[in-house]
């Protein structure tokens, strides 16, 4: 049995990463010139660590299933990135981000990690600011901040409502500039099908072009993964609808441990569903929740009278509004965290108090807010007894300003006035913590093959604290991964050019093109769509927000279930070689088949609550989560080993020694 | 709601390619337009027939993936969103779409509705960065100051998300209004005036060279753009390429 | 500036700057012949000048040659460049949607200007060099008459309807293109700033009162003969 060592470096948690850097074997200018690296997958992480390592000097292959990279889902993220630069002298500091970040993760994350994680944050400003990353400014020029969920400064830094473009941008741009040199070789709209592994080392990929569906062979001195979460093992979330854990789950057969799968982060301000044909789930962002206030009806026969389209929200009186949120948690309100915000909605839903045709959404009401800052304003105006119509115009105007393009994007989705009708919302799954286990390194237990970014499970713990997804991606790639590869490849210098025509290739190629095949000539009943929104009930059901042993039993039983029914009766259309979207869903789809299993698993297994991980049975007296920090502080770290029913756990303990462990509280 | 789709259908690059009508009925009013796709496209895989190949990825009108021209116009008739924000609201029962690929001699079909957008690309490999290596010692975020103004614009243009609306609109099929926002992004700041001229110089000519059309200052591709990028900045670029031409 | 040329927003350059230049010397056209409607004498004073001064003759005259005939080379090997840079057409495309009929159509309002210049230069021009250059007579007064022949020359154009048609067509034309035209060459040298809006609001005043001043010259000349 393999034992986990996390080579965390010895010394004091202020300087560990520095007396490591210190130490660690280094690559000369003129042997990099000799290692290639491959990096799958061009996000934040991907992107950054491609364009770092080719300015160091390494011959880099990227890799991306989309036509460019600026494409990643990176650039979705709206709300911000967090860095501990203390511009506002609100007493912000390494240590405080790096305690905020434990904590937000209920003390499920590695303390040498997340303190690297704050270190190095401030270095991912100066050098975005550098490549020309458009921050939102003050009057005076300087940066601005805003402030965030979990915390207690604003460290926050923005571009307006689409900080994860510009990052992303701006990490494209230093690759542009890198594949304009060659020194980076992009291979858009090619897929990895599979690593390859030659003397237990990582040695290379098999791709597919996604074009002509020609099968590729890479080779490289290392290999790193930069895929982002699994997401979509729901079907619905609010990822692309290309993410996928391809990449991840292939490396995790071939040797990487996977680490918490069942931490998943669910994202309390979606945007309901309203149909079957439903693709993916939009986020509003959570800024919402400062001005927003969330309600049912109080009266069961509201609600249903809602539900069935009789009744308008506005037309019930204040008395009989439930606001469940500051009702049960009266210090945090509406600012509860994400994971405690969405199981109080699902609650209120599955008791059929929601407020939709599906009952699976809750209001966001703006109303109080605009009467708020319209009584404000008027004031500031100086009008006397301002009738009501003129303060919910001030007041719209005051909120317009701060959320006009959410409101706007709402309004061309659902065709309701937010201004007039309250916000429709429900939780959506948004995030994965869980991913590939790495040691201090981002190093895989593969040796040679990496982990970054979202993919990796290493930094937020059991539940992320918002704009800390961006820091991660771009500390991982900017800062981490160039540094700590170095100290493998050192050893490698001497290995010269990786052939791509071993034996080792030709197996896997082989198995590869096997399973495409398969697909093609499977002459199944149903499309790949079938299976996944299938599987994505079951996980929605019973590996969701709030899951029990008897629902985690049943869905482990269902997905095998289903993934036996996949395997016979799958179809896809048209053929091999050619632009084939279907052929590429049915890939992602059967690897998100097993790896809901193992989720699914990990969620039986782990036998408490915390973060995004909620059991039934181990709730507080009043139906609060109820960590186990005597049995459950470890990571839990799966070893694949033919079947995900028959993965093994292997447990890499947590240390806390400069964080006591306490309970959340947000009553 | 009950639509036909007049659909661009082709196998590959070289193909012909042809306009192919669809029947599409029981469509909710609150689908997106490219979940109508997805219903019409399930319906083709159940009648054993290739499913429609579209680029799509995000979803959520940032990606910048999807690019359908509906009904004569980019991104359909609704203003400000991408093709996956557009509803199917926006129609009515009986309505016949057409549904088109981009159309620009420097954006080759692959299939169906996808097409090759590596121009736009290699434009940014020629210039769209700022020279600047990843240390961990730059100097500090601070120590620039932008004023606000420029970099309230800069963000503005810098919020082009890259799908080619703007040569799709366009009747010469330009791709000023790409070129000219990074162009813009960087040269409205301090970092970005270094290498402003050889920007500006080395962008505009991989322009020229992937073919695109001339800019006859139409308009269209304002209007167009899902996000409402300006046609300042293809002047500001004109400022710049002149600048660049004559010192 | 070697091969500057060659670029795409150089040759917009060019053709921004000889409209310009051409924006200028509509205005100078008019103004002289505006004259005719209120005094004959004013007129052909002008018209004397302009015809037999050195400096007007054979340096401007040139020059307005060359910025006309570019402007019209120019525009047509631009389109034809831009026809190319769409191979395969749309089945559908909805160009009103997004722009001016104006803005779309230069190069058919172009065609007509261009047509229109050649009878314009059949009308006036070349029997003008014929007088001045090939027959020698620099004096402007036709023989055995007094006084200089331009105005009576004026007006005797305008006498049949057919043309005058077909100038206050061209007129129309001319405006439509000054339309787009006049903010469009302010765009494409780089001026796009907060005075843009008067420019626009300029040229859609530009555009409508040069060409009915013509209009209205033609029209006068014809009804008044």
């Amino acid at each position: 049995m393999t034992t986990l060592n996390s080579r965390v470096p010895e010394g004091p948690i202020k300087d560990k990463w520095t007396i490591y850097k210190d130490k660690i074997n280094l690559v000369n200018p003129a042997n990099k010139r000799n290692i290639d690296i491959i990096v799958v997958g061009t996000g934040l992480a991907g992107g950054s660590a491609a364009a770092t390592l080719a300015e160091l000097g390494y011959n880099v292959k990227a890799f991306a299933y989309q036509d460019s990279p600026r494409r990643a889902h990176s650039i979705a993220a709206q709300g911000g990135i967090n860095a501990a630069k203390n511009y506002m002298g609100d007493g912000d500091s390494n240590y405080r981000l790096f305690y905020d970040t434990v904590k937000g993760g209920d003390y499920r994350s590695r303390e040498a990690n997340v303190h690297r994680l704050a270190e190095v944050s401030g270095a991912i400003i100066d050098q975005c600011v550098a490549q020309g990353v458009p921050f939102a400014r003050d009057y005076g020029g300087l940066l601005d901040n805003r402030s965030f969920g979990g915390v207690l400064v604003s460290r926050t830094f923005y571009a307006k409502g689409q900080t994860g473009q510009q990052l992303l941008l701006g990490a494209y741009s230093a690759m542009n500039r890198q594949i304009a040199r060659g020194k980076i070789e992009m291979f858009n709209r090619h897929e990895m099908l599979d690593v390859v592994k030659i003397d237990g080392k990582a040695r290379g990929i098999i791709a597919r072009n996604l074009i002509t569906g020609e099968i590729e062979r890479h080779s490289a001195h290392a290999v790193v993964i930069a895929t982002g979460g699994y997401g979509n093992v729901y079907f619905l979330s609010t990822n692309a609808m290309g993410s996928n854990a391809t990449a991840a789950w292939k490396i995790h057969k071939k040797g990487a441990f996977f680490a918490n799968p069942c931490f998943t982060q669910i994202h309390p301000t979606c945007i309901p569903r309203s149909g079957d044909y439903q693709s993916k789930l939009t986020l509003m962002s959570e800024s919402l929740r400062n001005d927003g206030r969330i309600w049912v009806p109080a009266k069961i026969e509201d609600a249903k009278a809602i539900q069935q389209g009789k009744l308008k929200p506005t037309a019930i009186a204040e008395a009989d509004r439930d606001y469940y949120l500051e009702r049960r948690y009266p210090a945090f309100g509406n600012l509860v965290p994400r994971d405690v915000a969405s199981r109080a909605a699902k609650e209120r839903c599955d008791a059929g108090y929601g407020v939709n045709a599906t009952g699976e959404a809750v209001y966001l009401d703006f109303a109080a807010a605009i009467f708020r800052y319209g009584s404000e304003k008027a004031k500031v105006q100086g009008l006397h007894n301002p009738s009501k119509e003129e303060i919910t115009k001030l007041g719209e105007t005051v909120i317009e300003e701060k959320y006009g393009n959410l409101f706007q994007m709402y309004e061309k989705i659902v065709d309701e006035n937010p201004y007039k009708t309250p916000m429709m919302i429900y939780p959506a799954t948004h995030y994965t913590m869980g991913g590939v286990w790495v040691d201090y390194n981002l190093m895989t237990t593969v040796p040679g093959l990496y982990c970054i970014g979202e993919a990796n499970f290493s930094d937020h713990g059991a539940n992320r604290l918002g704009a800390s997804a961006l820091m991660q991606g771009l500390a991982d790639g900017y800062f981490v991964l160039p540094y700590t590869i170095g100290d493998y490849l050192a050893d490698d210098i001497r290995t010269g050019k990786i052939p791509t025509d071993a034996p080792e290739f030709d197996e896997v190629e082989k198995s590869v093109k096997d399973q495409l095949e398969f697909f093609i000539n499977n002459n199944g009943s149903h499309s790949v769509d079938y299976f996944h929104k299938k599987l994505g009930l079951v996980m929605w059901n019973k590996v969701g927000m709030a899951r029990n042993e008897k629902g985690l039993k049943e869905a482990i039983k269902e997905i095998q279930e289903i993934r036996k029914d996949f395997w016979k009766n799958v179809k896809v259309p048209g053929s091999l070689n050619e632009l084939n979207p279907e052929l590429e869903k049915a890939g992602r789809v059967a690897d998100f088949l097993e790896l809901g299993e193992l989720f699914a698993k990990d969620a039986l297994e782990r036998e408490e609550s915390c973060g995004g991980h909620f059991r039934e049975e181990h709730v507080t007296e009043d139906g609060e989560a109820k960590r186990d920090d005597k049995n459950f502080a470890y990571v839990a770290a799966w070893e694949y080993t033919g079947k995900p029913s028959e993965a093994v756990l292997h447990k890499e303990q947590l240390e806390f020694k400069d964080i006591e462990l306490k309970t959340r509280s947000y009553k | 709601m009950n639509l036909t789709l007049k659909i661009w259908r082709q196998k590959g690059p070289q193909d012909k390619g042809q306009m192919v009508e669809y029947k599409v009925t029981d469509i909710s009013e609150h689908m997106s337009f490219l979940e109508m796709m997805d219903v019409l496209n399930e319906s083709l895989v159940a009648k054993d027939e290739v499913p429609i190949a579209f680029d799509h990825d995000c979803r959520e009108g940032i990606c910048g993936m999807c690019s359908l021209h509906i009904n004569g116009e980019p991104h359909g008739p609704d203003r400000g969103i991408t093709t996956c924000q557009l509803h199917m609201r926006t129609f009515k029962d009986g309505d016949t779409i057409y549904i088109e690929p981009w159309r620009a001699k420097a954006f080759p079909v692959i299939k169906d509705l996808i097409v090759d957008r590596m121009a736009f690309e290699r434009i940014q490999q020629a210039g769209g960065y700022i020279s600047v290596n990843t240390s961990g010692n730059t100097q500090d975020a601070n120590a620039i100051p932008i004023s606000k103004h420029n970099a309230d614009l800069s963000m503005d243009a810098a919020a082009c998300i890259g799908c080619g609306a703007c040569v799709a609109s366009c009747k010469n099929s330009s791709a000023m209004l790409f070129v000219s926002a990074k162009v813009s992004q960087f040269a409205l700041l301090p970092q970005g005036k270094i290498e402003a001229a050889d920007r500006v110089r080395n962008m505009v000519k991989q322009m020229d060279e992937e073919g695109f059309g001339n800019c006859t200052n139409t308009g269209a591709c304002e209007v167009e753009c899902p996000k409402g990028i300006s046609l300042e900045n293809i002047a500001r670029m004109n400022r710049e390429y002149l600048k660049a031409s004559i010192i | 500036m070697s091969g500057f040329l060659s670029s795409s927003i150089a040759r917009k350059v060019a053709m921004s700057l000889s409209a310009l230049f051409l924006i200028i010397f509509l205005v100078i056209h008019l103004a002289v012949n505006l004259t005719s409607l209120f005094s004959e004498d004013v007129f052909n004073e002008m018209s004397h000048f302009m015809g037999t001064n050195p400096l007007i003759q054979f340096a401007m005259q040139p020059v307005l040659i060359f910025g006309v005939v570019f402007h019209f080379v120019m525009g047509f090997i631009l389109e034809l460049r831009n026809k190319k840079a769409r191979n395969v057409k749309y089945a559908k495309f909805n160009g009103a949607a997004s722009a001016s009929w104006m803005s779309r159509n230069m190069v058919v309002s172009g065609a007509v200007i261009l047509a229109f210049i050649v009878l314009h230069f059949i009308d006036f021009w070349i029997p003008e060099i014929n007088t001045k250059y090939i027959l020698g007579d620099m004096s402007g007064v036709l023989p055995g008459e007094e006084g200089y022949r331009y105005f009576e020359e004026l007006q005797h154009k305008f006498v049949n309807p057919l043309r005058v048609g077909a100038y206050v067509v061209a007129f129309i034309l001319l405006g439509l293109h000054l339309a787009h035209g006049f903010q469009s060459a302010f765009q494409s040298i780089g001026f796009n700033n907060k005075y843009t809006k008067c420019v626009k609001n300029l040229g859609t005043i530009y555009s409508i009162v040069i060409p009915l001043g013509f209009i209205i010259i033609a029209l006068c000349h014809h009804f008044n003969h």
